[in-house]
């Protein structure tokens, strides 16, 4: 038997990347699957089209060999699922496929592959689709159709480049209206109706289009988060913080302001929150930097939704949350054991001579000044420093 | 770079493909970036432009190159930029004469050719040194290679953003527009896309040359 001396830490169960990404996938598969229920084939191909997208950019992109990573790490795989996720059920799938190549090939194979990323790749696929194609991606289709399960939605199959088919006319035929087809979040900005908490949470009344279900996916989250491969704080300082501020609001102005709990639970905030703002490569790895991180992200969302032109707005708002993930990192350094969170502003201790000798600052460091003879009153002798050579 | 007044025509030809491919100014140098995000919407607009700064660009290092002995050192920058705001103000009353459309296309971006460093920095790094004819052709190549990465640019906006080149439908009635294209990070996006497809193309000339290097 052959035992390895090594220094600390000493890791019993070592959580790989590869085991965190497979377990990410796994949770995502109840969601998926209810998603592709509510919505039939479309759904179904939409999935299937966009996570292939994916993966066969991150393959070819691993084999031109400058950076690591590969498909059976699972990270393209959610993030082709979360991208499939948070688009309408009736995308086009040429316009799938176009958002899966932009999400790996920009959003993370040019900041150098996995680990590297600053943005969430599957926002980043999404962003760029909603740049470019405004329209088809804000074109939904009611959930629960009649014979979702035999024909598509006319959109879904558009050659490639050219325009989407009216849905309007054909939800006509269905004699439904051509206005089913708007999420709770246009429905209220723009016509001013409230879905009802039903809908929302399961969307099982099948009168709106609300994306994947909310509940199901909180659900899932809480297994991960349970699991610990997910940390909890992301998701309850998001949900904390958007719902506080939509609380405040609606307590302000009740006619002009939403209810917080269908801020809550509409949209992509669940989604966003629970899985896309958690990217671990794109937040803050402190734990007061995830409050700070999920508050920002929370108080964006609201802020987009309620004032800007946009009736979603969770996407840019965790955009603008990775971009300042950097930031929130470096303010919310931990001190030190046995500093005082102060100690770097006020007066050094007169002990504390050895981190001003010159024989420790580091000669890399460009800012390193060479500091006045005064400081060195206890500087060892030059004998006595080389003497454990010796 | 060669000074001697009797150029062989190999030189000539070094001298013009300078511009147009070793030290393309928007692909190797990427100077010129105001004008090449901002009036490429089409190819017609990126063309227009390319025109625009080449006859800018080969008139004021003519002009720089004859005057060379003459324009005192301390004042040398000025002098460039009166020399080259003179051609700008001529460009600008032709484009509006001859086609009104093209003028409000292009914008301030005409009168902004005066501040294009791709201009300035020939003057001083090229003409200034060097006399009339291979100035000249040197500046040509230059032009050249921006009204190539201009239209490069325009073209792929273009035929994303509208589904044309040149006004003409490539892809039907039915072709769905991509709007990010026309916008300004669809510019960002393609001028990125170009700077990767020129790097590898560079690289791999560069990996061959080593690899003949190694053989012989």
């Amino acid at each position: 038997m052959s035992i390895e001396i090594r220094s600390a830490p000493h890791i019993k169960a070592p959580k790989s990347v590869e085991t965190i990404m497979r377990h990410v996938v796994w949770s995502l598969m109840p969601v998926c699957a209810f998603f592709v229920f509510q919505y039939g084939l479309s759904a179904l191909a939409s999935l299937m089209v966009v996570t292939v997208s994916c993966l066969a950019t991150e393959r070819l992109i691993v084999r031109t060999g400058t950076q690591s990573g590969d498909i059976s790490d699972y990270s393209a795989a959610i993030t082709g699922l979360l991208l499939a996720l948070s688009l309408p059920p009736g995308f086009p799938l040429w316009m799938g496929a176009v958002a899966g190549i932009v999400a790996i090939a920009l959003g993370k194979a040019l900041f150098g592959g996995i680990g590297f990323n600053v943005f969430n790749p599957a926002l980043v696929g999404r962003a760029f689709v909603q740049a470019a194609f405004p329209q088809a991606i804000a074109t939904y289709t009611p959930s629960f159709l009649p014979g979702r399960f035999h024909e598509m939605v006319p959109s879904s199959m558009t050659l490639p480049l050219m325009q989407p088919a009216a849905v309007a006319d054909w939800l006509k035929a269905k004699h439904l209206d051509a206005l089913a087809g708007a999420t709770p979040l246009a429905k209220w900005k723009f016509e001013g109706i409230l879905a009802n908490a039903d809908e929302l949470l399961t969307s099982l009344s099948g009168h709106m289009a609300v994306g994947p279900s909310p509940a199901l996916i909180l659900v899932c989250g809480i297994y991960l988060a349970a699991r610990r491969f997910m940390d909890w704080r992301i998701p309850a300082a998001i949900l904390g913080s958007a719902g506080l501020t939509a609380w405040l609001l609606f307590a302000l102005n009740d006619v002009r302001y939403p209810n917080p709990f269908f801020m809550l639970f509409s949209g992509g905030l669940i989604l966003g929150a629970v899985y896309m703002a958690t990217d671990m490569a794109t937040s803050p790895v402190t734990p007061k930097g995830m409050w700070v991180y999920g508050a920002l992200i929370g108080l964006l969302t609201v802020v987009i939704r309620y004032y800007s032109g946009l009736p979603e707005g969770v996407m840019y708002a965790i955009l603008l949350g990775n971009a300042a993930t950097p930031l929130i990192e470096k303010i919310t350094q931990p001190t030190p054991f046995g500093k005082t969170a102060f100690a770097l502003l006020g007066r050094q201790k007169k002990g504390a001579s050895y981190s001003l000798h010159p024989g420790y600052i580091s000669r890399e460091d460009a800012g390193a000044v060479t500091p006045r003879k005064r400081f060195l009153s206890n500087k060892p002798k030059r004998d006595e420093r080389k003497k454990p050579n010796e | 770079m060669s000074t001697a007044t009797n150029l062989s025509s190999t030189d000539r030809w070094d001298e013009f493909m300078e511009g147009v491919w070793r030290q393309n100014p928007l692909f190797v140098m990427v100077l010129g970036l105001c004008p090449a995000l901002a009036v490429t919407v089409s190819a017609v607009n990126a063309l227009s432009m390319g025109l625009a700064t080449t006859f800018v660009l080969t008139c004021s290092c003519l002009l720089v190159s004859l005057l060379r002995k003459m324009i005192p050192k301390e004042v040398r920058i000025a002098t460039y930029i009166v020399i080259i705001a003179t051609f700008v103000t001529v460009v600008d009353y032709v484009i509006q004469a001859v086609s009104l459309a093209l003028y409000d296309a292009l914008g301030a971006f005409i009168q902004l050719i005066v501040v294009n460093c791709i201009i300035l920095g020939r003057a001083e790094a090229h003409a200034s040194k060097n006399p009339p004819l291979p100035a000249m052709l040197n500046a040509l190549g230059m032009s050249a290679g921006f009204t190539l990465g201009l239209f490069a640019l325009g073209a792929v906006r273009e035929i994303l953003g509208a589904g044309t080149l040149f006004g003409i439908s490539l892809f039907g009635p039915h072709f769905q527009p991509w709007v990010v294209m026309v916008l300004p990070p669809g510019g960002f996006f393609v001028l990125g896309l170009w700077l990767l497809v020129f790097a590898a193309i560079a690289r791999r000339k560069q990996d061959k040359l080593a690899e003949a290097a190694g053989h012989a």
